[in-house]
């Protein structure tokens, strides 16, 4: 990246600064008229009583010349102002263009960054300088010549106006003028060393705080809130104590600048009254002067601001620059770029000479390393950990750079080959694997997406907006590629048809076993809107399904089917009254009863004050059965449908009144107790208190609902309805069509056999794990467990069919009987290439032609599983 | 109510024929109902048990795996308890349990047992009084076998 700021500026701005300078040049002009004006309406139409009147070699009449005059005078002001509006907006998109050039480059760099330099920096750090700190670096690069320009040049201007009207005045209004340019620098110098600090001091709060959210759980396991506490307001207190030497020092010079602006009017009204009184001058002029002078102190400030922004600034882009520099920077062709050849990775040689890798401190993890692996092979690498052996993996993957000596490919070194043959050729399967932010199957197809293949049929106003954003994205000189594109490599996947996408998938998944999670995602998952024909045969199933309950009594009490005409026993009070799912936010199941059309559709069926009976009893028993329960016991959250904090609250509307005297309850009240059976489930909670003729008045609320529901609402509840799929419901609702019956042994287990014979009767399991491979993985993958995360990273790469694979210790995590299985279908599905494996369990080299150990940083011994003694275990080398 | 009947169904069983109601309450509530078809297993001998069966309709057979097969033992039917010992302490379920009709039972799980007598300590001391006599009139009984025992000896030799 460039040195300073204003390398920057000049190499990617300079036409634009052009342009800024000629509009600021425009617009002077009218400035100096309209200060002129003023005076000659009041010398010349107020002053004046004689005439003649002229304007543009026309003889006026008096008023006609004051309104002529007057109207020159805004259209000038308008000129004036437009030409300050075109070039205020462009000098921002010029300063938003750089910004964002600016945080491009940056975000490249980290791209580029040698991976052990992130070790060395926090990620708060780097957050806080991306987002925060090129803010004002962003902003000075729009303003680094208009402002000198524009100011400087109003200033000249008005100076200039002044200096015509009477050099004496002129000369009374900068009289101050050197003093504030040799003081005020001086303390604004200060004041920037203090900004300095505090943003040193900023971002050790944002490292702070990233280093809470990545300690969180030692922090509670360890009690050390207090302690944490006490040390962010140690460094909230040296941010306060900063800010407040800045404030102390900034408002001295603000006073001091206000003052010396107010000396202005003291010499004009003493002098330039004295020149009026004895009539050197107009008062006209006089009036002029004191309003330029006015528009004078504006400019001036600006000026020295930009003056001390601009100190500030070339520093602070020094000092960001060097943070993205570190020793070892990838350079940038290798990131994006594409070899002059491609090397092969198959019959030819895989070397290492003399590699040697140090650690932080200088010692040597890898010594003087020596290997030739021929391609394709299949070799363990077994030994103590911190032996070497992961970074071992990680520099023939060509994600680690050795210090001394070569990795060498078809006799091309690694370190010289662009990442779009190593990240292609080489699948690198760690033992932390990281997954992105998205659906399962956005993961595993992101080693596919190495470059923009297709545009998605893009609309006119999409194609539009496409190029739109490709000019400004190539005018910040950041990348032009649409996110929205197809990315997707499918050839690489070996893909060559549409229908062969899924079924690739799926291979990949079943060769990691993870295909079983992604079938219950799907069950759990929504039916995507875009697959009408899914509908039928989803509506295929659910007919099956009632067929296999129908038709076997022990299946029938499983599960109790939705009826339209039914009280469903297994189902909620909300869930009977709605049938159906609430679509986005407007009804809430929680508190339907809060709902106002809910409310009036129960107060028209008289269910209101029903319900509030049955909520009295329900509280009464609330009460009874937990009064004597610790606030923070976890059977309120279990069985409980009245939170520990609002006990006090029922319990003192059940000791004001009795079930058959509501009416001797505020309006709140009653709410309160309306709100409670919504949740109640008949088969569950066995309490009796809603009865059938409750159920068949419940039904008839139903009914009403769904009739009388009004046009705003019609699309926030998705109705359940035999003959439709339901949009809002899961996969499995949608088939099984009803609830799982409570008290049935094992009905779970049960229910999900017949369910899984009913999807594949019905061919229905690839399009229920489709919906599967939708389902979010949270950020980090947070979603999934640490075994399906290490499963998907093993698919991920499985799909995209890399000629190497390089894997570490990748199933840790994995079910002990997994392991094995996995293993042999990854060894399986590579078995024409080649699979460098760093093992923990050295029972398992035996599966592997060649067999490395590695300890202390060298190959200690090299050869068959047999030649190094077979399975039993010495401890010196196969510890691990 | 329901919720009564299993209360009910609860004070039948000496175990906790003594705690107070309202803790039997909550104890029946806040445990499930649960129904098996004929031949289905409740407990298999062996395995760790989590949860103690009231029979509230139907009945089931008591099985025990001996080297000679499987002996049915017992059969159990309205208000009886099953696998109460394994919510007092972890042993492996000592016979096989299965539903003989269709059997219709509340499970009191052992989480559910144990939050009962930890928040209320007196609960677990009726049970231990009904657990002391039991013991009492076990070794009672073991006093008069081994008297018994004793005698059938003296008389061998």
């Amino acid at each position: 990246m460039e040195q300073s700021i204003y390398a920057f500026i000049r190499k990617y701005s300079w036409r634009q600064q052009l342009l800024i300078l000629g509009l600021t040049a425009l617009s002077f002009p009218p400035l100096y008229f309209s200060l002129e004006l003023p005076k000659t309406i009041i010398n010349r139409a107020l002053g004046d009583p004689d005439g003649p009147w002229v304007l543009f070699g026309q003889d006026l009449e008096r008023t006609t010349y004051l309104f002529a005059l007057c109207g020159l005078f805004l259209l000038l002001v308008l000129i004036g102002g437009g030409l300050k509006y075109v070039l205020n907006v462009y000098a921002g998109i010029v300063a938003e263009r750089m910004l964002r050039r600016l945080r491009y480059q940056l975000y490249e760099h980290v791209l580029r960054f040698p991976l052990p330099h992130f070790r060395k920096v926090s990620q708060g750090e780097l957050v806080q300088m991306i987002n925060a700190e090129t803010e004002a670096l962003g902003g000075f690069v729009g303003d680094a010549l208009a402002v000198p320009a524009f100011q400087g040049g109003t200033l000249l201007t008005i100076l200039t106006f002044m200096f015509m009207q009477d050099p004496v005045l002129g000369f009374a209004a900068i009289a101050l003028y050197p003093l504030q340019i040799w003081l005020i620098p001086r303390l604004q110098r200060q004041v920037n060393e203090l900004a300095k600090q505090r943003v040193r001091q900023v971002r050790r709060n944002a490292e702070r705080i990233s280093e809470t959210c990545a300690t969180i759980r030692e922090i509670h396991a360890h009690d050390t809130a207090r302690y944490e506490l006490a040390r962010f307001s140690e460094q909230l207190g040296a941010v306060f104590w900063i800010r407040f030497a800045i404030y102390k020092k900034k408002f001295l010079i603000k006073f001091l600048n206000n003052f010396i602006a107010q000396l202005g009017p003291f010499f004009f009204f003493s002098i330039g009254g004295w020149l009026v009184i004895h009539g050197d001058i107009t008062l006209g002029a006089l009036v002029a002067v004191v309003g330029a002078h006015k528009d004078l102190s504006a400019p001036w400030k600006e000026l020295l601001t930009y003056y001390q922004t601009m100190y500030d600034v070339r520093i602070k882009y020094e000092q960001t620059v060097s943070q993205f520099a570190p020793p070892g920077l990838k350079p940038a062709e290798l990131l994006t770029g594409e070899p002059q050849r491609v090397p092969s990775f198959t019959a030819t040689h895989l070397r290492l000479t003399g590699v040697t890798l140090l650690d932080d401190g200088g010692e040597p993890v890898l010594d003087r390393i020596e290997l030739d692996l021929e391609l394709p092979c299949r070799v363990a690498l077994i030994g103590p950990a911190g032996g070497g052996r992961e970074e071992l993996t990680l520099l023939l993957a060509g994600l680690l750079v050795p210090h001394a000596g070569r990795v060498l490919i078809d006799d091309m070194a690694f370190h010289e080959l662009p990442e779009s043959v190593l990240g292609r050729k080489i699948a690198y399967i760690g033992s932390q694997p990281a997954l992105i932010a998205g659906t399962v199957e956005d993961n595993l197809l992101y080693g596919l997406k190495h470059r923009p293949l297709r545009l998605i049929e893009p609309t006119a106003a999409d194609r539009v907006r496409h190029a739109r954003d490709r000019h400004e994205a190539l005018a910040s000189g950041n990348s032009p590629d649409p996110v929205d594109a197809d990315w997707v490599d499918w050839e690489a996947a070996g893909v060559r048809e549409p229908a062969e996408r899924l079924p690739a998938m799926i291979r990949a998944l079943d060769v990691a076993r993870l295909t079983a999670d992604v079938y219950a995602f799907g069950l759990r998952g929504q039916l995507p809107a875009n697959r009408p024909e899914l509908a039928g045969r989803i509506l295929e199933a659910r007919r099956a399904m009632r067929a296999r309950l129908a038709g076997d009594e022990r299946l029938a009490r499983l599960v109790e089917p939705f009826d339209p005409d039914r009280y469903n026993g297994n189902a909620t009070l909300a869930e009977n009254l709605l049938f159906g799912m609430p679509v986005g936010r407007v009804f809430d199941l929680e508190h339907l009863a809060s709902h106002p059309y809910v409310r009036s559709v129960l107060e028209e069926t008289g269910l209101v004050a029903e319900l509030q009976r049955v909520g009295y009893r329900l509280a009464q028993t609330m009460v009874e059965l937990f009064a004597d329960l610790p606030a923070d016991h976890e059977y309120y959250r279990q069985f409980a449908f009245i939170a520990p904090e609002n006990l006090p609250k029922f319990k003192a509307i059940l000791g004001k009144t009795t079930v058959d005297r509501l009416d001797r309850l505020s309006a709140a009240e009653r709410d309160h107790l309306l709100d409670l059976p919504f949740k109640l489930v008949v088969a569950r909670h066995r309490l009796g208190l809603i009865d059938e003729a409750l159920q068949a008045r419940v039904l008839e609320a139903r009914k009403r609902f769904r009739e009388g529901l009004p046009a705003g609402l019609v699309g926030a509840v998705a109705f359940f309805d035999p003959n439709h799929v339901n949009p809002a419901a899961s996969v499995q609702e949608n088939i099984l069509f009803g609830k799982v019956a409570y008290g049935q042994a094992r009905a779970a287990t049960r229910v999900a056999a017949l369910l899984g014979e009913v999807v594949d009767a019905h061919g229905l399991r690839d399009a229920v794990i489709e919906v599967g491979l939708g389902a979010e993985c949270g950020i980090g993958g947070a979603r999934l467990t640490l075994a399906q995360r290490q499963k998907l990273a093993i698919a991920r790469e499985v799909l995209r069919r890399p000629e190497l694979v390089i894997l570490h210790e990748p199933m840790l995590a994995l079910d002990a009987a997994d392991q094995p299985l996995v293993r042999e279908a990854l060894l399986e599905t590579f078995r024409d290439r080649s699979v460098i494996w760093s093992l923990q369990d050295q029972d398992w080299a035996g599966r592997f032609e060649r067999v490395l150990v590695i300890e202390r940083g060298r190959v200690v011994a090299d050869g068959s599983f047999a030649q190094l003694g077979g399975p039993q275990r010495e401890p010196a080398a196969v510890a691990g | 109510m329901s919720l009564q009947r299993d209360v009910d169904a609860l004070r039948a069983i000496p175990l906790f024929a003594k705690v107070e109601p309202a803790r039997l309450k909550l104890l029946a509530f806040t445990s499930e109902h649960l129904d098996y078809e004929p031949g289905e297993v409740l407990c298999r001998q062996g395995e760790p048990g989590d949860a103690a069966f009231i029979i509230l309709e139907g009945t089931a057979d008591v099985l025990v795996d001996t080297s000679r097969g499987r002996v049915k033992v017992a059969t159990l039917g309205k208000n009886d308890i099953v696998g109460e010992i394994a919510i007092l302490c972890d042993v492996p379920r000592t016979a096989t349990v299965v539903a003989a009709t269709r059997l219709h039972t509340l499970r009191i799980s052992k989480d559910g047992f144990f939050n009962l007598v930890t928040q209320f300590p007196q609960v677990g001391i009726e049970i231990m009084h009904e657990l002391a006599a039991r013991l009492h009139h076990t070794t009672q009984r073991l006093t008069d076998v081994s008297l018994k025992l004793g005698e059938l000896e003296a008389r061998e030799t």
